[in-house]
């Protein structure tokens, strides 16, 4: 059976149209709310949605996505608690699911267990920040019988050689780091986005998306123009944050993914 | 010779780092390893190492001491007579020579006690560089006198707020910043910990510790010790110590590590006593955590000690039955602090004062035959506050 990943970049390319990617920490600000965001997303024309599972050390991530971890581990939030989400949410729907963690939970909750478990819950594929190429063996062979995608990460600091080398490696789509950095809205992109697109795409054929720092309309159509689909993560945290006992917070995510959807078609 | 081309040791080590970061500790491996055949840059380093930080430091037979456990005669590696008080030195201005041959403009480090961040503010100004150290503002505020210290020397002393507020999340914030700022900084890391060549690299510059203890020994008793005992967070003066020692199997390695309030407690910070295997801060290592793979929060009087993590080497020397690690409580470091101190003489850190508690229980079991070679790893005036604190 294919991968419900690829087969959602197969759609999309031939529908001539370019991924829209939400990241939403789970369980943040609660389980409920959570699951209502999911779903509201998916209604608002998201293509696939990150879950991120949070961890008590992110290092690749800026303070929304921090004090979002830290909301979400107060409530005890945790690997096997993902599952039984991800599982609630395959019964409604059918978008792509991307659990992103870091290594440790993973590794702690067994790699072989983690890898029947995503399968089961419908959880495509697999982003995890800390785990280069290198150190992924092991667990990309293990995701592999079970047809789950390992998504690695390029950033403007990999040099050619790693560049051929993760485009090779990453499965499902390439997820190109738009900045030096951490995660987190940010007011200007970098201004050689474009010119490293350029240098991976002749080296694959596999879609790339942009994340990091992406937070408005402006910037998504601009990386539309040049890229497969971008990835949203603190910008939407940060509206949901700013609403999150409010009776307005479907709307503010609808008004503002709707603003991004439509830059990112035009 | 271990580690691997991969950075491990045995199975522990490696490097579980971000991508922005990988081409930077590659060009970093490349660069030490350039260093390391270098006889202008070793030469240069061991001139900082003798003329500006007093190197090679007294291997000291502590006599009272000795007479006190009735036991092994008991050496200490005075590394607390170093320039800024402890072996952290012997890292730093490797490291930020290091950073002047690779032409980064800015250092940066993490800290837990005060101790790597004042020896790199140190390093930093001897050398030129602008620097800025992160710290949990809970360690600011227990070591307040390594944070004026910092600031003396020109370095900018960032509190980390977030996390625990030690040393755990001062490293998170270094890491981050160093993936922003990563073209133009040099990350001095303070122990054997982090993601390959750190290990590697900070273990030889620490080795002069063991290097010296060999040579010291010898002349002083003829022989190698029986044993050798240091205190453990991240592991950087142990395996300074024990590194040297490695294939002389007769020379036995003890690790001493925080057990806090008590192992039972929770509040500790004995990860190779406790732990489980797990990734943090960029290496496969024994680590304290949950039953979700969480991260857990710390607890040592020493804040050289409070880490939930340890140094990948330290990991495989458990692993192989080459080492032992053990664990003292608070109170027992608190009572060694103060036995030391007015027996010796020698007001000793809090956290080297873990490895003078462990000589209650061990020295007594050895015959006057055999010698004990204990590091001192710093001195303890920094601790001051936190000990008269802890009897009002």
């Amino acid at each position: 059976m294919i991968n419900r990943i690829d087969e959602k970049f197969q759609e999309l390319k031939k529908g001539g149209r370019k991924a829209l990617i939400f990241y939403l920490t789970v369980g943040y600000p609660d389980m409920v709310t959570f699951m209502k965001l999911v779903t509201a997303l998916e209604n608002f024309g998201a293509d696939l949605i990150e879950l991120g599972v949070p961890f008590s050390d992110p290092v690749a991530d800026g303070l929304t996505i921090q004090r979002t971890s830290e909301v979400a581990l107060k409530q005890k939030i945790n690997l096997k608690k993902s599952f039984l989400l991800a599982k609630e949410l395959s019964k409604k729907s059918n978008i792509p699911l991307v659990f992103m963690s870091y290594y440790n939970p993973i590794y702690h909750y067994g790699l072989q267990k983690f890898a029947h478990d995503c399968k089961k819950t419908g959880i495509s594929g697999v982003i995890i920040p800390d785990l280069p190429p290198e150190e992924a063996t092991p667990l990309k062979n293990i995701l592999k019988q079970d047809n789950v995608n390992l998504i690695f990460l390029i950033a403007p600091t990999s040099p050619q050689e790693r560049m051929r080398m993760i485009s090779k490696e990453s499965q499902g789509f390439i997820y190109y780091v738009s900045l030096t950095g951490v995660t987190g809205a940010r007011e200007k992109l970098s201004g050689t986005i474009k010119s490293s697109l350029h240098k991976i795409y002749r080296f694959t054929k596999k879609p790339i998306c942009v994340g990091f720092g992406i937070s408005k309309p402006s910037q998504a159509r601009e990386i539309g123009k040049y890229s497969d689909g971008i990835i949203i993560g603190s910008a939407l945290l940060n509206i949901v944050e700013r609403y999150k006992n409010k009776r307005g917070l479907i709307k503010e995510v609808e008004k503002f993914t709707s603003e991004i959807k439509v830059a990112l078609r035009s | 010779m271990y580690p691997n081309k991969k950075g491990r040791f045995g199975i522990f080590g490696g490097r579980f780092a971000p991508e922005t970061l990988m081409a930077a500790l590659s060009e970093l491996e490349t660069a030490y390893r350039k260093v390391q055949k270098d006889k202008t840059f070793q030469k240069e380093l061991n001139g900082y190492l003798s003329d500006y930080a007093g190197r090679p430091t007294a291997l000291y037979y502590a006599k009272r001491l000795t007479e006190h456990f009735k036991g092994a005669r008991i050496y200490l590696k005075r590394e607390d007579l170093l320039h800024t008080g402890a072996h952290k030195i012997n890292n730093t201005l490797g490291q930020v020579l290091l950073a002047k041959r690779m032409n980064k403009k800015r250092i940066i480090a993490e800290t837990g006690a005060g101790q790597h961040g004042v020896a790199t503010a140190t390093a930093a100004a001897l050398l030129g560089f602008k620097c800025e150290v992160y710290m949990g503002e809970v360690d600011m505020l227990r070591q307040r006198l390594n944070v004026e210290r910092m600031r003396l020397l020109g370095t900018k002393v960032i509190p980390v707020k977030s996390g625990t507020r030690t040393l755990k999340d001062a490293v998170n914030e270094t890491f981050r910043d160093w993936v922003t700022n990563v073209k133009n900084t040099y990350y001095v890391l303070g122990s054997v910990v982090g993601p390959h060549p750190y290990p590697l690299m900070v273990r030889n510059f620490q080795s002069v510790i063991g290097r010296e203890t060999k040579q010291q020994i010898l002349r002083k008793e003829g022989k190698f010790p029986d044993a050798l005992v240091a205190c453990v967070g991240g592991g950087s003066n142990s395996i300074g110590l024990f590194h040297p020692f490695f294939h002389h199997q007769n020379v036995k390695f003890i690790g001493v590590e925080a057990a806090g309030r008590g192992l039972k407690t929770g509040k500790h910070a004995a990860t190779l006593v406790a732990g489980k295997k797990g990734v943090l801060h960029g290496s496969f290592s024994e680590l304290l955590q949950d039953e979700n793979g969480q991260v857990h929060p710390t607890h040592s009087v020493a804040a050289g000690l409070d880490y939930p993590g340890v140094g990948p080497e330290h990991s495989y020397y458990k692993s192989i039955g080459r080492a032992k690690y053990v664990a003292v409580t608070d109170r027992e470091a608190l009572k060694a602090f103060h036995l030391l101190s007015e027996i010796e003489g020698i007001i000793p850190a809090l956290e080297s004062a873990h490895a003078l508690a462990y000589l209650a229980k061990f020295a007594p079991k050895l015959s006057s035959n055999e010698i004990i070679v204990l590091c001192l790893s710093g001195r303890g005036d920094k601790d001051l506050g936190e000990v008269i604190k802890d009897y009002d």
